[in-house]
């Protein structure tokens, strides 16, 4: 593995204390490579959104280890002191829903990122609108989310994943509300993007549409991960 | 940076303003409210401007003439007169009664001055924005333009009529009721003299009081019944002293040799600001207080309301890892500019609903500034339920499951 991506090994997390206490992760490893798109797919209750929660730097897990890129951000305790600037830097978030921020235009709502790191508006700005044109909603620049197509607004959600580009993007669910074509289009765009900006990204999908596009797939179950070479059609 | 409270206000600025505009009118009624406060102490401290006086002499352990009832003989003034550091010192009545004028009354303090004097005696309307003062002994009026009557309007008083000669401003009781100047003799009479049946009986009474009415004692009885059937007091005399002369030590002066109660400039505004409107004063307070607790309530509610529907959009900038202190400053900064909104409807409607309350308020500028920073402080504190909320948001919920 490269600087870059992604390595998780025996990853545990457990809830409440005792006789109450729920493993909700068991024994997960992962190792993503920059620029490679993989699959995290199970039923509900299997742990996906826990493992997404650690991985984001939302919840603590209770013992493992996290390395992104050369960095260990987790080993039994967080080893960063800033999970926010973390967060920032260098985790990007996909939702299922596009989340975008309804009072600002779709520029701002990409170059917020860049603009609480620190980096100037206009540059900020610059950089979110070549991230809007290599996703082709750079005509869509001045409107505001309510006025974009849910296919646009996962686009836009998409280049706000990328713009500080972090080394990993998580991506919840972000076919869900979406039809095949579009959800095809975005799995396209989300391989697109790994391969350009190098970096990994991990979808958590219920959808059987796109499973087969993954060259690989992570299926957890009880809080365990096991890993499948999947079909990876249509992205060679 | 950009401003993520303006993006949102500009973005929902309906709402902001619509909501604004009601917290508006409620500031703007605390800013009457507290111009109502300001009001009444002008309106006491014109009355004492305004009467010329640097003593008041007043019946002796009252605190006349305004805020108790004096009365005193109304020759006094002369030995007053003769006092060292004495310029001036007029008799004076005031009676607040209701002054008629054909089919309508008007609320009014009916003040009796000496007609004929210097112009600006004590007591003496200072300025006239119409018409001329009272030259005549009888039947002549100078009315404040705030009673609506006009120059050659017919007034009754009593049961005498008089005829508006002149007419002046801001001429005002404590209270803030117009004045009505007449000669004092009419004012006199209007105060002490009793009616006509009550003169009979009186004389009745006389008559058959085998000690006023003896044999052999001829005019004893008219002599009686023309005492009790004319009037000899006023309510207090007016001085003016010399410049050079010491307020107090005169007043001092006045009190060894009179034995008359006396006030000095500074006495009679404690005595009118101090206890005259202490209680109204004390109820205006209770009212800004509450309207500032109801206006801090509803701030709160707003702001916590608008910042409940922004609950995923905090969990999402929480999550891509805003600071708190970004997300707290734009929910203050929301706030602050409600204030602002509010308070500049506020003051504009205040300013125009000023002049038609009926009586004096007064909006002075150091009120709106002490109230503009009140409001942005009552905003700001409504404002941390909203922020407490807001921070205490998980990022997690922006992820699903």
């Amino acid at each position: 593995m490269s600087g870059k991506g992604i390595r998780i090994n025996g990853l545990r997390k457990r809830y409440g204390e005792g006789d109450t206490a729920v493993d909700a992760l068991k024994s997960v490893d992962m190792q993503v490579a920059p620029g490679e798109v993989v699959g995290l797919v199970g039923p509900s209750g299997s742990g996906k959104s826990t493992l997404l929660k650690c991985l984001g730097a939302v919840i603590a897990p209770t013992a493992g280890e996290m390395v992104l890129g050369d960095e260990v951000i987790y080993d039994d305790g967080w080893r960063v002191r800033d999970l926010r600037a973390l967060r920032r830097d260098k985790i990007g978030f996909v939702f299922q829903a596009p989340y975008l921020i309804p009072f600002l235009d779709v520029t701002d709502n990409v170059a917020l990122l860049p603009m609480l790191a620190g980096v100037p508006n206009g540059e900020a700005r610059k950089h979110a609108l070549d991230l809007l044109t290599a996703l082709d909603v750079q005509h869509r620049a001045r409107a505001v989310p309510s006025q974009l197509s849910g296919g646009e607004q996962q686009r836009v959600a998409i280049a706000r994943g990328l713009v500080n580009r972090p080394p990993v993007i998580l991506a919840d669910e972000p076919t869900a509300p979406l039809d095949s074509e579009r959800a095809m289009a975005v799995i396209r765009i989300l391989n697109e993007m790994a391969q350009e900006y190098e970096t990994a990204i991990i979808v958590v999908t219920h959808d059987e549409k796109i499973i087969p596009t993954f060259k690989r797939v992570y299926h957890i179950r009880d809080g365990v991960t096991h890993e499948e070479a999947g079909e990876g059609k249509g992205f060679e | 940076m950009i401003s993520l409270a303006g993006r949102d206000i500009l973005h929902s600025w309906g709402k902001f303003v619509f909501t604004g505009f009601g917290l508006g009118l409620l500031i703007g009624v605390t800013l009457v409210m507290a111009g109502v406060y300001r009001g009444m102490v002008d309106d006491g401290k014109v009355l004492l401007d305004n009467s010329g006086a640097d003593l008041w002499v007043v019946q002796k352990d009252t605190l006349g003439p305004y805020a108790e009832s004096s009365s005193i003989n109304d020759d006094l003034y002369r030995s007053i007169l003769a006092l060292p550091g004495v310029t001036h010192a007029s008799n004076v009545t005031y009676l607040t009664m209701q002054v008629r004028m054909d089919e309508r009354d008007v609320r009014s303090m009916v003040v009796g001055i000496v007609p004929g004097e210097s112009w600006g005696a004590p007591g003496w309307p200072p300025y006239l924005v119409a018409g001329r003062q009272i030259t005549r002994g009888h039947y002549e009026a100078v009315a404040d333009v705030a009673t609506g009557f006009k120059l050659g309007d017919i007034l009754t008083i009593r049961r005498n009529r008089y005829t508006v000669v002149g007419l002046t401003r801001r001429m005002v009781s404590s209270s803030g009721d117009p004045m009505v100047f007449i000669p004092l003799k009419d004012a006199q009479e209007a105060q002490f003299l009793k009616d006509n049946d009550a003169i009979w009986q009186s004389r009745r009474r006389t008559e058959v009081n085998p000690a006023f009415n003896r044999p052999g004692v001829p005019g004893l009885l008219d002599a009686i019944n023309a005492s009790q059937a004319s009037s000899n007091s006023v309510n207090a005399v007016l001085v003016r002293i010399a410049p050079s002369a010491v307020p107090d030590e005169v007043a001092e002066s006045i009190r060894r040799w009179k034995r008359m109660t006396v006030y000095t400039r500074a006495q009679m505004e404690e005595i009118l600001i101090g206890k005259l409107i202490a209680t109204s004063s004390k109820q205006i307070g209770m009212f800004l207080v509450i309207l500032a607790i109801v206006s801090a309530a509803i701030v709160a509610f707003i702001i916590y309301t608008l910042t409940m529907d922004k609950i995923r959009e905090i969990a999402v900038l929480k999550l891509i890892g805003t600071r708190n202190r970004t997300i707290a400053a734009m929910i203050m900064q929301q706030a602050l500019a409600l204030g602002v909104i509010g308070f500049a409807v506020g003051k504009i409607t205040a300013t125009y609903a000023a002049p038609l309350f009926p009586k004096y308020v007064l909006l002075m500028p150091q009120d709106s500034i002490v109230g503009f920073f009140a409001v942005l402080v009552i905003c700001a504190l409504a404002s941390v339920i909203a922020i407490r909320m807001a921070l205490k948001v998980d990022p997690a919920e922006a992820i699903g499951g």
